[in-house]
């Protein structure tokens, strides 16, 4: 335990790995996820190899066995164990990080509500990939919208230099609401893809982090039990004290997450002053303002949203793009108070609530059902299991959407169906 | 507009400046290295977008295996599949048999093949070829007892892309090769460049 607290940059400057000086680096999405965990000073990774997310590992690795990052790699049989021995080092205090996808991060569902409920500061980089069965190591986000619901906040990234910034800025987030973040980006489209990224100077981060203070240290003196049995009511513990019913225990965890809206905004916002680039805080708009049908959705798709919305404009359709990077919590005052006067509305969800709809649709439409407004949202589903997803598609859903609108042809069936963009069937 | 025109001019919209050139080996030839390579190149030389990929699945050793480099004036923003290159680069003359690799490769655009045997003009495409593996076995760029003849193609792209030049290839190199290595690579980048043989459409060879 005292040597993984020697871990880590508290005692000497951390420097940019020898292989990776500031500067800009043609790299993947994966390379850029273990040099930000590097520069953040990471003590402890623990993490078992799963395609797309494997080169994380072994970056991480390289950093580690070759002495330039000074951090315990701690090797485990499993996802599962590699979840548990991120929350023992975080309970005892050490900047831990790790990274899954897809059967990795459900073989780890049980324990990322541990960490979650212990309320400890993991950072995990989810490399975004489709759920078997059948087989598939190729990309859609159907791992990480699966666990939504475990307590861990939830940010999406559009570039492998969002991926970078955001997972310096995950361990800031986390620390200072001690909630645990998933970093998560599309398996292959960014994480095997190279593209420019700037990378930071490591002393700027360190200065950008403070150091962690875990809220529950662990002192061999004074032997307690983290998390034991909770009754639901709140009752007082052996000295007296009156401790949280497990009923509490949850409240104080989701308005923990409610709360920490601002603090996500105030970091990107910070990060932006200090490197000159924003993530987009909660959510991020492109030729939003004057537009009347609006694409919702988070992730790489982003980028290819952007160019079909330049097609529909230069057909003088008024089409904007809003991408949600922050997830869970689920932004609703920030959505609704951007699309209140919005009449229509298109989700492109890159996974699917089986049975229903996508979850941003049905998430969005929750939101929105706070306002009065006459909106319309209609919700697509594309690039399951790595279907290739073009901007001409995204573009014809659109058209489409916009011409029954206006046709007044829209039924309710629209509104409550999947729609699927590219099924063959 | 109507609404035929309207998807007509979706599917054929396409960016300013974007180049898409498509890399085909077999697996362990080092195409996803070769492409990653030339978005660092084309980066250093003032080609704000570059990205390079491998494509989207599971590779085998010695089967057929495709990757693909695009290259623009502008950030990247579609990172799809290339479906039309102009550029296609052939590391392995041997793959003609089994895939048809100038797949939707358009009319005008370049096909460059590493082969060891001289290659009639095109009525469709531009053509580049250079024998790469007898350059790499020459000068002893040979790993496990296969020649390496990924990085040497390199130097037949110094002839499509002229904004790329060997010393923007040399400084791409240095993020990938210790400086032994380094040398050897870039001495192959250099010889294939000076001996590769290009057939423009107008059938006249005007290098090499």
């Amino acid at each position: 335990m005292k040597t993984i607290l020697e871990k880590g940059p508290k005692t000497e400057t951390q420097k940019n790995p020898k292989s990776y000086p500031s500067g800009t680096h043609i790299i993947t999405g994966n390379q850029a996820t273990a040099i930000g965990a590097y520069l953040s000073g990471v003590q402890v990774v623990a993490a078992y190899p799963i395609t797309p997310q494997s080169p994380v590992v072994e970056e991480l690795a390289r950093f580690i066995e070759s002495g330039e990052l000074n951090a315990e790699f701690v090797h485990v049989e499993s996802e599962h164990s590699a979840m548990s021995v991120c929350i023992g080092a975080s309970i005892v205090g050490a900047r831990v990080f790790t990274a899954t996808s897809a059967n990795g991060l459900a073989y780890m569902c049980e324990q990322l509500h541990w960490a979650s409920g212990s309320r400890l500061p993991i950072v995990m980089a989810c490399v975004n990939r489709a759920m078997a069965a059948p087989w598939s190591v190729q990309n859609d986000q159907q791992d990480s919208m699966s666990q939504r619901d475990a307590g861990w906040i939830q940010l999406f990234c559009r570039n492998n230099q969002e991926i970078l910034d955001t997972v310096i800025q995950a361990f800031k987030i986390a620390e200072k609401v001690y909630l645990p973040v998933m970093v998560c980006y599309d398996g292959y489209i960014l994480s095997h893809t190279v593209m420019p990224v700037e990378v930071p100077n490591a002393k700027d981060v360190q200065d950008f982090i403070p150091p962690y203070v875990p809220h529950t240290p662990i002192d061999l003196k004074k032997p307690v039990n983290i998390n034991p049995v909770t009754l639901p009511d709140p009752r007082q513990n052996a000295d007296g004290i009156v401790c949280h019913g497990y009923l509490e225990h949850k409240y104080l965890h989701h308005t923990a997450l409610r709360e920490s809206f601002p603090v996500i905004e105030e970091i990107d916002n910070e990060f932006k002053e200090r490197f000159g680039r924003s993530c987009g805080g909660l959510c991020s708009t492109y030729k939003f303002d004057d537009a009347k049908i609006v694409v919702v959705c988070a992730g790489s798709i982003s980028l290819l949203s952007s160019i079909a919305i330049d097609m529909l404009r230069e057909v003088g359709i008024p089409a904007g793009l809003l991408t949600l990077r922050t997830y869970r919590p689920f932004p609703n005052e920030k959505l609704l108070q951007l699309l209140h006067d919005k009449k229509l509305i298109v989700t492109i969800d890159k996974s699917l609530s089986y049975g229903y709809q996508g979850p941003i649709c049905v998430d969005l439409k929750s939101a929105l059902f706070e306002s009065s407004s006459d909106t319309l949202l209609i919700g697509y589903i594309a690039g399951l299991g790595g279907r290739d997803v073009k901007p001409y598609e995204i573009a014809e859903a659109v058209y489409e959407t916009w011409d029954k609108y206006n046709k007044g042809k829209i039924v309710k069936r629209d509104l409550t169906e999947a729609k699927w963009i590219n099924c063959k069937y | 507009m109507d609404e035929n025109e309207v998807r007509l001019f979706f599917r054929n919209f396409k960016e300013v400046d974007l180049i898409q050139i498509r890399w085909h080996g077999r697996g362990g030839q080092g195409a996803v290295t070769a492409g990653r390579i030339l978005a660092t190149a084309g980066y250093l030389s003032g080609y704000i977008g570059a990205t390079s990929a491998p494509f989207f699945g599971a590779e085998r050793r010695g089967a057929p295996v495709i990757a693909t480099t695009k290259l623009s004036s502008q950030p990247i923003r579609d990172l799809s599949q290339i479906i039309s290159p102009n550029i296609v680069v052939v590391l392995d003359h041997t793959l003609f048999k089994s895939i048809d690799v100038t797949q939707g490769l358009s009319n005008g655009g370049w096909l460059i093949i590493n082969t060891p045997d001289i290659i009639n003009p095109s009525p469709k495409f531009n053509i580049v070829y250079v024998n790469a593996t007898k350059i790499a076995t020459d000068l002893g760029l040979v790993y496990a007892g296969v020649p390496l003849v990924n990085t040497p193609m390199l130097g037949t792209l110094l002839h499509v892309l002229p904004k790329i030049d060997l010393s923007s290839m040399h400084k791409a190199l240095e993020y990938f090769f210790s400086p032994t290595a380094l040398a050897k690579n870039f001495d192959a980048i250099s010889q294939v460049f000076r001996e590769a043989r290009v057939i423009p459409l107008n059938n006249s060879v005007i290098k090499g």
